[in-house]
């Protein structure tokens, strides 16, 4: 396939990691310890797995997966606040496929769907908007959540619904949004990380300049990386690179997709109808200040959490979890105790064994010999346990 | 169409054939009376065309000489369908039931001999769009040589069912010396598959009309018991046949690696995937391996016999684009893995919840 098929060149690809390998080894610090580096979104995430990539790396170089899947860090009581929504006696529920299975503490989308209510999949607000128009006696309630890369598409189904006087469509909003997110793990007292990959998606709206403080204040490199493999090999060379010749530097990879200042009318369509939430509240992480969005004032009639008094239900992770630790890099996720026994893509106990581009997930869905054969023996902990 | 079912001919019915002149499915189509038999003989017997089916008994009454000898095998299969929309490119609702449940049949290595059809139809549905169903069905029958023997005609008010649902029962005969089966695999076998992945699913999608894209592809529904019996003339001792319908290529390899408790392997680099199809997958974040087919098997083939039954395959219409996509390999047993185009290996795993729901 045409400008597919060319990131995924197996040569190209073979060759870039010789050059890695050849790099780390001259490399003083890669002795006593592997370079630690961070990809912070899920897409990356998904592509490591997916295509093997850690396996074309030497071992000076460790992946730390962080917590850049939006549907992963989602916490439960925002899906119990879903179902709640979606089973109102005159809502539609419109949400992303991805989000139906996830799961709350009493039941899915999916299963609240299965017990009467009104949920539909959609692929964008625009077709909940549709769906509005063309009910207008319902209720139209669409689940917008991700990072900054989906929060335009729903700020501008907003306006659009403003100026077409639709009344009976609202957003139940769950953005939220990246960079209090890389300055908590930042600050986080155990940090080890030596660099990032930066979000590309993310980039292509915010542009490279929110990324500076990471350089500056906190001296780590960061390149915004592509998500086919020669784009997520090539930004790690970047990254040793900047780490072998001592620079701290925001570097671009992903030039053919992502802008110096951004995507300015999807940044413009941000500002006018979000405002930062004191905190958020993240699946496997805690509360991060500042790391979530919610509607403006000026937008009130078309915020589902006003128009419908959402409870905002709080439930604490699972104990036996140890998502945390696998998001800072402490362990990997075949190293938590859940994994693969009672924690499994179908029965997931923990956030990041909710959607394929979680680590617990993609690793569990994607992982080598190795990891599978350690399913095999832990499949039968399950049974017998 | 051959001798068998040709002999089932219509002869002149001793009564006058009903009409049916409504333009929609009422429900006293589905009452037991006059306007279900002018249903029946108008629509039904009409194109189905066979003397089993005309004189409208409560059951078809199959001569068991017609079954083959004490040492053959009955093969009997049912599925139903409800596939949304009823038309797309390559096909329609009444096609697939037909070619669905003769290849159920085919891949157990069976002579698919008789179809029933089951119809649930919802108040309100267009006569000319029934019509048309049934036609496609008694085209489809007639190209993969089974008679459409018996039925049955139930309507639902308007709400109970999405415009109609099909289901057909299949029987068939296995002959003396086949013993396909999915416990059969064993280490050096080859993994072969007779064309492109996912054509089906991506068509389904395509045609929803709820993503806007165009794309260029079409449906691959096609019956496979003559690509079977090509096969089974090629080499007796293919170990395993299976039709990749939902969930695709991967969970049929599963599948067949946890019932031979064999590992096997696949290589990415080797499966076809139409241009148009992947593009769609790609942007869609779905994968041509886990997508529908409805016109695909996968065979489980012993490695001195890969190529003879590949060049057989390559040799039937149905078969034109056969590859060796994998092999089994020495491994955790239940295991699939792939070897990627990178040089990594990674597991293939069984789907954990639907891609797309009604896609058959």
């Amino acid at each position: 396939m045409k400008y597919v098929d060319e990131f995924r060149d197996p040569v190209k690809a073979r060759a870039l990691a010789d050059r890695i390998r050849t790099a780390v080894k001259r490399m003083e610090i890669c002795r006593h310890r592997p370079l630690q580096v961070m990809e912070v979104c899920g897409g990356h995430t998904h592509s490591i797995f997916k295509y093997g990539i850690e396996r074309m790396l030497p071992p000076e170089i460790e992946l730390i997966h962080g917590p850049g899947c939006p549907v992963c860090v989602l916490p439960m009581g925002r899906v119990d606040d879903c179902v709640a929504l979606a089973e109102k006696p005159n809502v539609i529920f419109t949400t992303f496929g991805d989000a139906m299975r996830v799961p709350g503490s009493r039941k899915s989308l999916l299963q609240a769907k299965a017990g009467g209510a009104d949920v539909r999949m959609v692929y964008s607000p625009t077709d909940a908007l549709a769906i509005a128009r063309a009910n207008p006696a319902k209720e139209v309630v669409f689940f917008a959540l991700g990072f900054e890369t989906t929060m335009p598409s729903t700020a501008l189904s907003i306006l659009q619904a403003e100026r077409e006087g639709i009344g009976n469509f609202s957003v139940f909003c769950n953005h939220i949004t990246i960079i209090p997110t890389i300055k908590a793990i930042l600050d986080s007292p155990e940090l080890t990380l030596d660099g990032f990959l930066g979000p590309g998606h993310v980039s292509m709206v915010i542009g490279t300049a929110p990324y500076e403080f990471i350089a500056r204040r906190y001296a780590k490199p960061i390149v915004i990386s592509g998500f086919e493999p020669l784009d997520i090999l090539q930004s790690l060379w970047m990254l040793v690179r900047q780490l072998e010749e001592g620079r701290c530097e925001v570097e671009n990879q992903y030039q053919r997709i992502v802008a110096a200042g951004g995507n300015v009318p999807a940044l413009t369509a941000v500002a006018t109808v979000y405002e930062l939430r004191e905190f958020f509240e993240w699946r496997g992480l805690g509360s991060i200040d500042h790391s979530g969005v919610r509607i403006r004032e000026r937008y009130a009639r078309f915020d589902a959490e006003r128009r419908f008094a959402v409870r905002n239900v709080v439930i604490a992770d699972p104990k036996a979890c140890q998502c945390g630790e696998v998001l800072k890099g402490a362990i990997k996720p075949w190293e938590c105790k859940v994994f693969g026994r009672a924690c499994t893509p179908e029965t997931p106990l923990g956030a990041l064994m909710v959607s394929s581009e979680g680590a617990c997930a993609a690793a569990y869905s994607y992982g080598g010999v190795e990891i599978a054969r350690l399913r095999v023996a832990r499949s039968g902990d399950a049974v017998r346990a | 169409m051959n001798d068998r079912v040709d002999s089932l001919r219509l002869r002149p019915a001793g009564r006058r054939r009903g009409v049916v002149r409504d333009t929609c499915i009422t429900l006293s189509h589905g009452s037991g009376g006059k306007a279900m038999r002018d249903l029946i003989d108008d629509v039904f017997v009409a194109a189905f065309d066979n003397r089993m089916l005309s004189t409208l008994e409560d059951q078809a009454r199959l001569p068991i000489r017609e079954l083959g000898g004490a040492a053959c095998r009955l093969a009997f299969t049912t599925d139903s369908y409800v596939v949304d929309p009823l038309f797309f490119p390559g096909g329609d609702i009444g096609m697939l039931a037909v070619n669905g449940t003769v290849n159920d049949l085919a891949v157990g290595g069976a002579r698919p001999l008789y179809l029933s059809c089951a119809m649930i139809l919802e108040e309100g549905l267009d006569v000319a769009v029934l019509r048309r169903v049934v036609r496609s069905m008694a085209d489809a029958a007639e190209r993969a040589g089974v008679a459409i023997v018996t039925g049955d005609t139930k309507v639902v008010p308007r709400g109970a069912a999405d415009k109609l649902f099909i289901n057909t029962t299949g029987i068939g005969v296995i002959d003396e010396g086949i013993d396909v089966g999915v416990q059969r695999a064993q280490l050096g076998d080859a993994v072969i598959v007779n064309g492109t992945l996912g054509d089906h699913g991506a068509t389904i999608l395509a045609a929803r009309g709820d993503l806007a894209l165009e794309a260029e592809i079409a449906s691959d529904c096609a019956p496979l018991h003559s690509l079977v019996r090509t096969m089974l003339g090629a080499s007796a001792d293919i170990h395993c046949l299976r039709d990749a319908t939902r969930g695709g290529v991967a969970t049929v390899v599963n599948e067949i690696a946890q019932s031979s408790g064999v590992c096997i392997r696949l290589d990415e680099a080797r499966l076809p995937v139409r241009e148009p199809v992947a593009g769609l997958c790609e942007l869609l974040g779905l994968d041509p391996l886990y997508m529908a087919n409805e016109g695909k098997l996968v065979a489980i083939v012993p490695r001195e016999a890969a190529t003879r039954v590949l060049a057989a395959m390559q040799g039937d219409p149905f078969g034109s684009d056969a590859r060796i996509i994998g092999e089994v390999v020495d491994g955790p047993a239940g295991l699939v893995t792939m070897a990627t185009v990178l040089g990594g290996e990674r597991i293939v795993d069984m789907l954990v919840g639907e891609q797309l729901p009604r896609i058959c």
